[in-house]
């Protein structure tokens, strides 16, 4: 499998009926998937914000973001280096677990600081907030357990307050030149 | 003032300044018609939805004003979806009004519904669905504002009916018309750049200065920023050739000596070598298409690129440039302009250039664009029909064209002086384009006459559309070039599939082109024989008072030369046999 090239999209849009749409469409009649996607309404509740990783090569992401740009709802794109950012997801989890095989859940829990939010004879529910990587972790060490359900929200990314130079790119309509 | 949402529409629609709106009723739409009748906007009742979509294209392409059209719900929207991909390609301005069935009915598959703004998304600059009756204004506002602003381009508004409906509590609104700071207001994320980076225009002043072998490439948008003037003045302040690509037909005079005429797939010998074997294209308002550049690997090696484009993303988009300038072709190229004086001024000259200009008059006294003589017996030449039709055309005529061979001899044969004067489908290639267009065409200019030079192919798709011209004394001229063929599908058919010709012959009686315009409440005309062009088309010239449509019977062994067959790099023009033969010599 060829490596991929994961990028996140920050992407202010006007908190609109058939924004979203639009945004994700530009992906999909290109053929490229998203990867996942988070949306809410910012502290201004005219605009939201929607966080969007693709697997695009490098050029193509740079026309992707020109033509998001171009839609009329598109306030502002930042692209996000991964190295700039911090990226956080949530994970909600209920695992087929015996009571004899609750403290093995348990001690995973502890190590990576997750939560338990239910448990039934044979079930739990466990919450885990986190860097992307760490959540794909866990689910590898919990999937022997059986997986019953997962939901995991998407990434959501916010700039590093730097202590280097910013490296996130940020193109601005106003001055895309 | 108190009005219904459908008297907010018309009324929003003449505050624009729209004198026309090119329709057909239905439904959903139906009570936005009633207070049309109390508007002094004229209304053309075409025959077929995309009738109305190409009209207002034509309408748009003449004018420089928005080409407005208004539809139904339904198939009436899906009807108009060709030309709205047509505009989008072609940067046209135009807004397109459909209405929706009532809010509560949307998403119950209630009669005569479609998610348009669903379908039209990507082919739109922009759409709306209307919310509620108090935002019609503003919708139809902000519709004109980004459908005529950067770069043109389509916007639909679509409309539910409960909002215009008078019987309606939900129709009812307060009247208000919106400022620019309104619009503004509501449109945070559009702000088109007009206004070139200083730098970089310096940086492009620079190259043009330092260049050898120089060629501005010339495209649609020129003509879209009203930009043919300074275009002229750049061209000739730095003596540098000029191609106009088929969009931009027009934008420079075909006569003047530093005319290279179209590039591309079928341009001239001149414009794509030009192109090809150049050190600078200084790139104005175009894009890059694919038929301009044959293979993208391979087209014009050895140049740098300026590229001056007023949407941001088609710097880079093919071909990347090494001066990218964002904004509106008529201020850069002023600004451009001044900067070349000025450096000029400070004592920067020019290289010698001769040696590229020999070059190029070279290619044109070699390669002409050129046809075989008639021989007697045969059917007529195509290309020869163009050029009889250009010589007796009278001062300013605007020529409209369907999309395939014949538009290709159109585009080399007529030979444009003005602006504004070709009309055609660039970018989405829409056969059928032509008949409605050119009603559009004539609707926006009326003192100019406008000529249609269909293919056979093509006038089968929209000819009923001469019924809306003759009913509503809109009196165009139509030449049909029948050679019984799909010709262009024949001429791949004929070079690149051994002449297997699967599915393109069309008849060269049937229908009875005479008859049929003749049905449609126009004069016509069928020419078989070479002396009978000339007269044909003077007496069609004379008629102005309905439609005329002269059917002349052309060769269908004729093809499109040059041209750089699909996929190949430009290098590998291919010119008609009987220059090759010179070559051989």
């Amino acid at each position: 499998m060829s490596r991929r090239t994961l990028h996140t999209l920050s992407v202010l849009v006007e908190n609109r009926a058939g924004v979203l749409a639009r945004v994700a469409g530009l992906f999909a009649r290109r053929g490229y998937n998203i990867e996942s996607l988070a949306v809410a309404p910012t502290d201004d509740d005219r605009f939201s914000r929607i966080t969007v990783v693709v697997d695009v090569e490098l050029t193509p992401i740079e026309q992707m973001v020109k033509q998001l740009n171009k839609l009329v709802n598109v306030v502002k794109i930042t692209e996000l280096e991964p190295r700039a950012s911090i990226e956080r997801e949530l994970c909600m989890v209920t695992l087929s677990v015996d009571r004899d095989r609750r403290n093995e859940v348990l001690e995973l829990a502890q190590i990576f600081e997750a939560r338990i939010l239910a448990v039934a004879h044979t079930a739990m529910t466990v919450s885990l907030e986190g860097e992307p990587d760490k959540i794909d972790d866990f689910e590898e060490l919990v999937r022997p357990f059986g997986i019953i359900e997962l939901q995991r929200t998407g990434r959501i990314a916010l700039a590093k307050l730097e202590r280097s130079p910013a490296r996130s790119r940020s193109t601005n309509k106003a001055k895309a030149s | 003032m108190k009005l219904d949402g459908g008297q907010a529409l018309i009324k929003s629609l003449e505050a624009e300044g729209v004198d026309v709106v090119f329709g057909l009723p239905g439904g959903a739409i139906l009570p936005v018609y009633d207070p049309l009748l109390d508007s002094p906007i004229r209304h053309i009742l075409v025959r077929h939805e995309q009738g109305a979509g190409h009209m207002a294209e034509g309408y748009a392409q003449v004018t420089g004003r928005p080409g407005v059209a208004m539809v139904t719900s339904g198939p009436g929207g899906t009807n108009i979806v060709t030309p709205l991909l047509d505009a989008y390609m072609d940067s046209v301005p135009m807004v397109c009004i459909t209405g929706q069935v009532a809010r509560p009915s949307i998403g119950t598959d209630a009669f005569q519904e479609a998610d348009i703004t669903g379908i039209t998304q990507a082919i739109t600059k922009h759409n709306f669905l209307v919310q509620s009756a108090q935002d019609i204004p503003m919708a139809i506002r902000e519709a004109f504002h980004i459908a005529t602003t950067g770069r043109p381009g389509p916007v639909l508004v679509d409309v539910p009916k409960d909002l215009v409906d008078a019987n309606n509590p939900a129709s009812a609104m307060e009247w208000y018309w919106p400022t620019d700071a309104d619009v503004a207001a509501e449109l945070p994320g559009y702000k088109p750049t007009t206004k070139g980076h200083p730098l970089k225009i310096r940086e492009a002043a620079e190259l043009i200065l330092a260049a050898e072998r120089p060629v501005i490439y010339a495209g649609g948008g020129i003509l879209k920023a009203h930009a043919a003037a300074e275009l002229r003045t750049l061209a000739e302040l730095c003596d540098i050739h000029v191609v106009t690509t088929l969009t931009a037909r027009g934008a420079f005079p075909d006569s003047h000596p530093l005319a290279l005429g179209m590039p591309g797939m079928h341009g001239t010998y001149a414009a794509v070598m030009s192109m090809q074997k150049s050190d600078l294209l200084i790139t104005l308002g175009s894009r890059f298409d694919d038929r301009v550049t044959g293979k993208v690997a391979g087209f014009a090696p050895g140049a740098k690129v300026i590229h001056v484009d007023v949407d941001p993303a088609e710097l880079g988009k093919v071909r990347q440039p090494d001066v990218p300038i964002v904004g509106d072709c008529r201020q850069v190229i002023a600004e451009l302009t001044h900067v070349i004086r000025e450096l000029g001024d400070q004592g920067t000259t020019a290289p010698d250039r001769s040696p590229w200009k020999s070059t190029i008059s070279g290619w044109q006294e070699r390669y002409p664009i050129a046809y075989e003589p008639h021989v007697a017996g045969d059917a007529l030449k195509p290309q020869a029909v163009v050029e009889s039709l250009h010589a007796a055309a009278p001062d300013g005529t605007i020529l409209v064209s369907g999309v395939g061979q014949h538009q290709m001899w159109c585009s080399q044969y007529w030979g444009f002086e003005e602006p504004y004067t070709w009309v055609n489908s660039g970018g989405a290639g829409t056969m059928g384009f032509a008949i409605p267009a050119a009603v559009g065409a004539k609707v926006g200019r009326p003192d100019r006459t406008v000529w249609a030079v269909d293919g056979d192919g093509c006038f089968q798709m929209t000819a009923q559309e001469l019924v809306t011209a003759s009913t509503e004394h809109i009196p165009i001229k139509v030449a049909i070039l029948n050679n019984g063929y799909l010709g262009m599908v024949r001429q791949w058919q004929e070079m690149f599939y051994d002449e297997r010709y699967s599915e393109v012959y069309l008849s060269l009686d049937v229908p009875d082109y005479v008859k049929w315009a003749e049905a449609m409440g126009c004069v016509a005309l069928r020419v078989e024989s070479p002396e009978e062009i000339a007269p044909a088309i003077d007496k069609a010239n004379e008629i102005d008072d309905r439609p005329v449509v002269v059917e002349f019977r052309t060769d269908d062994r004729e093809k499109v030369f040059p041209m750089v067959p699909g996929g190949k790099a430009n290098d590998e023009i291919v010119v008609p046999p009987f220059q090759r033969s010179e070559e051989a010599r």
